[in-house]
């Protein structure tokens, strides 16, 4: 046979995956691909979609076969031996727990949405790119089940995850987070979750939970961690693509994908709140502050991806201002909402020590000596007369983000701020300007939220008790909950802490 | 201070002496289905109630007649969804090492063939043939994948969801195997490719499977679909083509071939696993299951059969007929062993 030219690399990929596709007869394609223009989006060629990594079937499995083998290896070794006795200290198990709870089932979600996505988008291209990450999205949730599993074995609060995450007050945050991007068509989904959650905002959910668990010893959290990395690089650069391919379709996408850009940065914005809680309160030994790391991964890496998208005509999100300015005091108003409400939450609570709140007044100088260290001194004092304060009466929650109403004003923090809009006779409540806009731009959804005081309140939870409601969440009460220092959890470490001083002085005599 | 050494000795110590014991062994919703605490396999863990179940939030823009996530989208019934096990008991660390096994045997069966230039033993006419029969299929697999992709999306439980974007991940490899053996038989260009393509858009021979796959797209009850895909068409397209048209390349020079597509018998084998278990177990949980599933798989069934026929009698000419049939005959046999009347 003669000899042909052969292929390049990126010919060959196109005749593996563009070339597949074809334009259907039998069956009209407004029939075969649904939602591809209810949302307004505009394509009008989808060949000019990049490939943003040319990746065939063969090399993916391949290539993340290989990650498995490895990731498991460790995780077999940190079983047996004990790996969670290396930890710097049994308080750290409560960000394990914060993140099984409320993170991995939006894995979870983010692998059946990009499956939807995988199916929807008419475009070949993102459509293999999305099943992909659908593919690696099921990964996340599963080695991440897989890693925690083992703490299961040994610490409270992560038996009842799942059942959790569909009931328990604060995990409604995360859960509506991802409910309303799934919900969502399409094209929404792709700038909700692969552009604004996994390119803008990522770093600010894995860099702190991963580099918590290094520095606090967590091995089997760290490995999964580094084991994702190279899988969350590819779902950054089809967040971008994605964007990016919209803009330069059609103009007429400028204004759609701008309104998606500020609400996604905002939704995404309130959740991660609980990550600045994390930091700066439950990692016992901390990386850097919440305001540390919004300043480097969204004022600065965000800064200038925006300056990037400014030639399509995209701003910067609509209150990133307000987020940045709410760095001096979104930590320390969450913690205090779960410290009030530690006998309602699934992982337990304690008060910054002194060296702790002596780091938070360096973090935080503008605001933290003059409005949160009086604040914990007062609970101190009631904790050592034996009247440690509980909050008894259930809080309202913004209909939107869905945190209890304990946000203040921009600019005043000593002022609850309140929004409201009327809808079909209804008054909704929000904690924000920006909980209010998306609300408003679409009331007939936001109306739905199965919002749990308010599910309580209708006797949908269990009963009329608090511990009712507790019970009903599948909560061990006295376990799961309530402060660290009285918790079994802590219990038990000490009792491993006295057999380990006992076995390392009997080795050195 | 002690050395490195002492240290280790230390931990080892600790490590034996210290009374460590779990407090539980897996997590309460995989222990309410045991009826007991007992350990959990790696699947298990990663399978069981992943998928939320209540307190939706919105509904979908694009389906505000259902849930997010809602047991209605099929006219099947179960108790308990969990019920749909995958007999290989798949969860993405082992169905990924499972599929690079087998791609390596593929690539080694690729290598093989090329050294001994085995594809030119071809004889002119049979390879003409393996052009217009075998590389159109890479459509009909990307067709299969996007029906994968709409059963985890649409499906219901985890169980069942997640062996299919296995199964799309599955049939997009195949595609691109095919693929390869396109661009293999022309020199290592896409020559035949795009001959294929335009077979498939035009022979008249391929018409009426494409009719097939096009159909398929716009089912609406994805367990109609899951039997339409994974038993019927799958059912029949594999024992035609890989072992009825390959027993006759057989005598045309076609060990190459064999060869080449021996990932496609091999996965057919393990996806026919999965696809019974899924079939059997929801007809066996009540007769309206039953009909309804018998009822989709004889539709299914004599239209996907129908659409072959022209394609068998190109390849097998007069022993065209007699090659659907027996693959019907398999497919009828195998349906009736999964508790469907056929």
């Amino acid at each position: 046979m003669a000899a042909k030219k052969k292929l390049g690399l990126k010919q060959r990929y196109n005749l593996m995956t563009r070339g597949l596709d074809w334009e259907t007869s039998y069956q009209p394609m407004d029939k075969v691909f649904p939602e591809a223009t209810f949302e307004g989006i505009k394509i009008k060629d989808w060949d000019k979609w990049q490939d943003p990594f040319r990746l065939t079937m063969d090399s993916y499995w391949k290539f993340q076969a290989e990650k498995e083998r490895k990731l498991y290896a460790v995780l077999d070794s940190f079983a047996q031996n004990n790996g969670q006795l290396g930890l710097s200290d049994p308080r750290y198990v409560n960000t394990v727990k914060l993140f099984l709870t409320g993170v991995s089932p939006l894995e979870y979600q983010a692998h059946r949405g990009f499956a939807h996505a995988g199916r929807q988008m008419p475009g070949v291209g993102p459509r293999i790119a999305a099943q992909m990450q659908s593919l690696d999205e099921l990964r996340h949730a599963q080695t991440q089940i897989h890693t925690i599993s083992h703490y299961n074995k040994y610490f409270d609060g992560l038996h009842e995850f799942r059942h959790m995450h569909d009931r328990v007050w604060y995990l409604s945050v995360p859960k509506s987070f991802f409910d309303d991007a799934r919900t969502s068509g399409p094209f929404e989904y792709m700038i909700a979750i692969g552009f604004a959650f996994e390119y803008v905002l990522t770093n600010l959910l894995f860099v702190p939970f991963m580099s918590g668990a290094a520095y606090n010893g967590d091995l089997a959290t760290v490995t999964f961690g580094f084991s994702a990395q190279s899988d969350e690089s590819r779902h950054m650069t089809l967040g971008i693509e994605v964007i990016k391919f919209l803009l330069e379709q059609d103009p007429d996408n400028l204004p759609i994908v701008q309104k998606w850009v500020d609400k996604w940065f905002w939704r995404g914005y309130k959740v991660l709140t609980l990550v600045a809680m994390m930091m700066d309160y439950m990692l016992p030994k901390r990386i850097m502050s919440w305001k540390e790391a919004w300043e480097i991964y969204f004022t600065q890496a965000g800064g200038a991806l925006f300056e990037d998208l400014a030639r399509y005509g995209i701003r910067p999100p609509k209150y990133a201002d307000v987020a940045t300015a709410e760095c001096d005091h979104v930590a320390h108003q969450n913690w205090s909402i779960f410290y009030q409400y530690t006998h309602a939450a699934a992982f337990h609570t304690w008060l910054p020590n002194s060296e702790e709140m002596d780091w938070l007044s360096e973090k935080y100088p503008e605001s933290f000596d003059k409005h949160y260290r009086p604040r914990y001194e007062q609970w101190a004092r009631m904790e050592a007369d034996g009247n440690r304060f509980y909050n008894n009466a259930l809080p309202q929650l913004c209909t939107t983000c869905q945190i209890p109403m304990g946000y203040t004003e921009p600019g005043d923090p000593t002022t609850i701020a309140f929004r409201t809009s009327e809808h079909k006779g209804d008054i909704y409540h929000f904690c924000s300007d920006g909980c209010k806009d998306i609300f408003d731009g679409e009331p007939e959804k936001y109306s739905q939220s199965w919002l749990p005081v308010h599910q309580i309140f209708q006797g949908n939870c269990g009963g009329a008790d608090v511990e009712d409601v507790l019970k009903w969440y599948n909560m061990n009460l006295g376990a799961d909950n309530l402060d660290q220092n009285v918790s079994p959890d802590q219990e038990l470490w000490d009792e491993w802490q006295r057999q380990r001083a006992a076995v390392s002085s009997v080795a050195a005599e | 201070m002690r050395s490195h050494h002492e240290r280790e000795n230390s931990v080892s110590i600790d490590l034996k002496t210290l009374n460590v014991k779990p407090r539980r062994q897996t997590f309460g919703h995989i222990a309410r289905r045991f009826g007991e605490d007992r350990p959990a396999t790696r699947y298990e863990e990663g399978m069981l109630d992943v998928q939320a179940t209540d307190h939706f939030h919105y509904r979908p823009l694009w389906a505000p007649e259902y849930e997010l996530y809602d047991k209605r989208r099929t006219a099947i019934e179960l108790e308990d969804w969990y019920v749909l096990r995958d007999p290989r008991q798949f969860y993405y660390a082992t169905y990924n090492i499972s599929r690079t096994g087998m791609r390596q045997a593929a690539d080694h069966n690729f290598d093989f063939v090329e050294k001994r230039g085995m594809l030119d033993n071809l004889t002119p006419e049979w390879r003409a043939k393996v052009e217009n029969y075998l590389l159109p299929l890479r459509h009909v697999a990307w067709g299969a994948n996007m029906n994968a992709s709409q059963i985890c999306d649409q499906g219901y439980g985890t169980a069942v969801t997640a062996p299919a974007i296995f199964t799309a991940g599955d049939q997009l490899g195949i595609a691109q195997l095919i693929s390869q053996i396109g661009m293999m038989l022309e020199g290592g260009t896409g020559e035949a490719l795009d001959r294929a393509k335009d077979q498939w858009m035009t022979a008249d021979y391929w018409q009426g499977v494409r009719q097939v796959v096009e159909d398929t797209f716009v089912v609406e009850d994805w367990f109609e679909l899951f039997v339409a895909q994974n038993l019927v068409i799958d059912g029949l397209v594999y024992p035609l083509v890989y072992e009825s048209f390959d027993a006759e390349g057989q005598k045309h020079g076609g060990a190459a071939i064999s060869m080449l597509s021996e990932f496609m018998s091999e996965w057919f084998a393990d996806h026919s696993r999965w696809a019974d278990a899924v079939i059997k177990t929801a007809a066996k949980e009540s007769d309206a299951n039953k009909d309804r599933l018998s009822a989709w798989f004889a539709a299914w069934r004599d239209k996907a059969a129908a659409s072959l026929r022209p394609l068998s009698a190109y390849v097998l000419e007069d022993g065209g007929d007699a090659a659907v049939d027996a693959a019907l005959e398999t497919l009828n046999a195998r349906a009736a062993k999964l508790g469907l009347s056929v």
